[in-house]
């Protein structure tokens, strides 16, 4: 067998290894595709009414909010899902057993990249509950097949990049706990964006950080997509912040796994 | 050194490390020949773990030159990681997973085919006596931990174990198990390397024994030849009343006294002839209460090796 292969082979076993984690603990999965579900119904039902008023476009209040609002809610899904992707990263670095692959002849992209995969599916499964739940609730996209395509496209580059930010803030915490709080900041994302409300309601400050962070470009691609709005540099800027987060993340997990588990 | 390098498992000269401003180790030169079991001893902090973690690729040294199974390790990691099998001071074993999980995965990390895959593990399960392997590690105790966690690194069959603490926190009874298996390995011919702070240990499995104190081997030998090192044999009476134990220092001018423990301490390696003329040679009306022997063991060379520093 070639040395791919063989990677190709460990990221597989690897791969299997996390999902074996993900059914042995079927409440967390339940909890990681609940908490966006939650979050939507919230907002459709309790401010969607007044938020979708003052969105000033046609149509019925709730109604336009929902439309607006499932781009957000996808983001915090993923931002959710990755969080339990740092925990089981830093779980493996406090544990030891990464230093056990270490002495191993496998490499270190297919001990990475299982829990990548990993996340991955676990994400695509969650988007799709929250979007079905969506269209239950009243969302209607405008996509055709090629937007559509395009929207899951975009959607899954967006959770490659996460997913490597959030192996690497696993890898590099010093305990399970802290590796639960530090990728709390992507869970906050969206909402100093144009996620829930449009930004320009914001003040001056917040507007401007709320224009430059990726989460807006991201979401901004989606809605775009999936509803029909103006798109613009959006989608430049949703690739642009994907490739630099996927590449940070990459060469800091890496780093931090050559590194290893710190002395006790 | 005796054996020529091609011999040698294991062979470190001039190994040094530091962390930042603390030198861990300060120039250790190292050979264990290969089919030998090589035990490292030192007290806590002596830089035994550092040892390990250097010969089994996972941090670099600063300086010297290091080969296991012949090859480098800092320039060839990945043919010294074909060779080796680690088992460090914490069990590495995956806690979601069950124990026959987790050997399956080891299985199919070494690219066993299937069929292979599943026979050894259900060989292993047997052999480590994995009662519970359909369970998850957190129900374990701490031997069928470590039993699972050694199962693990041999499931590649490593021709050289690197075992970093083996027995540490463990119960006796435990201890002895783990004793046995690696006793069991030493038969099938591998090198096994292990790090230690219980002399007995070292004396029980190696067949040369190395002390690491401040960074640096302070001796090297045959559990028998370290005995040597260090004159530890005595014979220990202990007397009813400071008079017996005066008129008893009074006959035997070679001995040390201790006026609080009313004991006298008599150097002598404590043979049945040298004891009954010892017992021979004090009048009947000293009244002696209690006789041990005490022959040098690994606990004197240990302390007389590694305490000098200290102080």
């Amino acid at each position: 067998m070639t040395t791919l292969t063989l990677a190709a082979r460990d990221s597989r076993t690897m791969l299997r290894r996390n999902l074996r984690h993900l059914q042995r603990y079927p409440s967390l999965t339940l909890m990681i595709i609940g908490i966006p579900v939650v979050f939507l119904l919230m907002f459709v039902y309790v401010f969607g009414g007044t938020m979708g008023e003052s969105l000033g476009v046609a149509g019925e209040g709730r109604e336009a909010y929902v439309e607006y609002l499932v781009p957000g809610i996808l983001m915090i899904a993923i931002a959710g899902v990755v969080q339990g992707t740092a925990i089981s990263a830093a779980m493996d670095m406090t544990e030891g057993i990464i230093d056990r692959f270490r002495t191993m002849s496998i490499s270190r992209a297919a001990v990475l990249s299982g829990h990548v995969l990993g996340s991955m599916i676990q994400t695509m499964l969650t988007l799709a509950v929250v979007l079905a739940v969506a269209v239950l609730i009243g969302f209607r996209p405008s996509a055709g097949p090629l937007e559509w395509a395009a929207a899951i496209g975009v959607l899954a580059m967006i959770t490659v990049a996460m997913t490597w930010l959030a192996v690497a803030l696993g890898l590099a915490a010093d305990s399970v706990e802290t590796a639960s709080n530090t990728p709390m900041p992507l869970l906050l994302l969206p909402f100093f964006g144009s996620g829930f409300v449009p930004t320009d309601t914001m003040p001056a400050g917040l507007r401007w950080f709320a224009e430059h962070q990726p989460f807006t470009p991201f979401i901004e691609t989606v809605r775009g997509l999936l509803t029909g709005t103006d798109i613009g540099n959006s989608a430049v800027l949703a690739v642009g912040w994907a490739v630099v987060i996927t590449v940070l993340g990459y060469t800091w997990a890496m780093r931090s796994y050559d590194r290893g588990v710190r002395s006790r | 050194m005796s054996t020529t390098p091609a011999d040698s498992a294991i062979r470190a000269v001039g190994l040094r490390k530091s962390y930042d401003a603390k030198v861990v180790l300060d120039g250790v030169d190292l050979d264990v020949p290969a089919g030998t079991v090589f035990a490292l001893l030192g007290p806590n902090g002596s830089g035994k773990t550092t040892m390990i973690r250097i010969l089994t690729t996972l941090i670099a040294a600063d300086g010297g030159d290091v080969q296991v199974g012949g090859h480098d390790v800092s320039r060839a990691p990945a043919a010294v990681r074909q060779a080796i099998g680690v088992t460090g001071q914490f069990a590495a074993i995956d806690n979601l997973l069950t124990g026959e999980e987790n050997l399956r995965l080891m299985a199919d990390l070494h690219h066993l085919d299937r069929a292979a895959g599943r026979r050894r593990v259900a060989e292993f399960l047997t052999q480590f006596d994995l009662d519970a392997a359909d369970q998850t590690p957190a129900t374990y105790s701490g031997g069928m931990r470590r039993r699972l966690d050694l199962a693990m690194t041999l499931m590649g069959d490593p021709r050289i174990i690197f075992l970093d603490e083996p027995t540490t926190g463990l119960d006796p009874r435990s201890r002895h198990t783990m004793w046995q298996i690696i006793r069991g390995l030493v038969d099938d011919g591998v090198t096994i390397f292990l790090t230690t702070q219980y002399l007995e240990e070292a004396d029980q499995l190696a067949d040369r024994i190395a002390v690491l104190d401040g960074g640096l081997i302070v001796a090297e030998g045959t559990s028998a030849e370290l005995k040597r090192l260090v004159p530890g044999g005595h014979i220990l009476l202990t007397f009813a009343g400071s008079a017996d134990l005066r008129a008893a220092a009074r006959v035997l001018p070679d001995a040390s006294a201790d006026d609080t423990s009313l004991t006298l301490r008599v150097p002598g390696e404590g043979g049945i002839r040298s004891v009954r003329s010892l017992l021979h040679s004090l009048d009947e009306s000293i009244d002696v209460t209690d006789l041990t022997i005490h022959t040098p063991d690994l606990d004197d060379v240990f302390f007389a090796l590694t305490t000098r520093k200290a102080g």
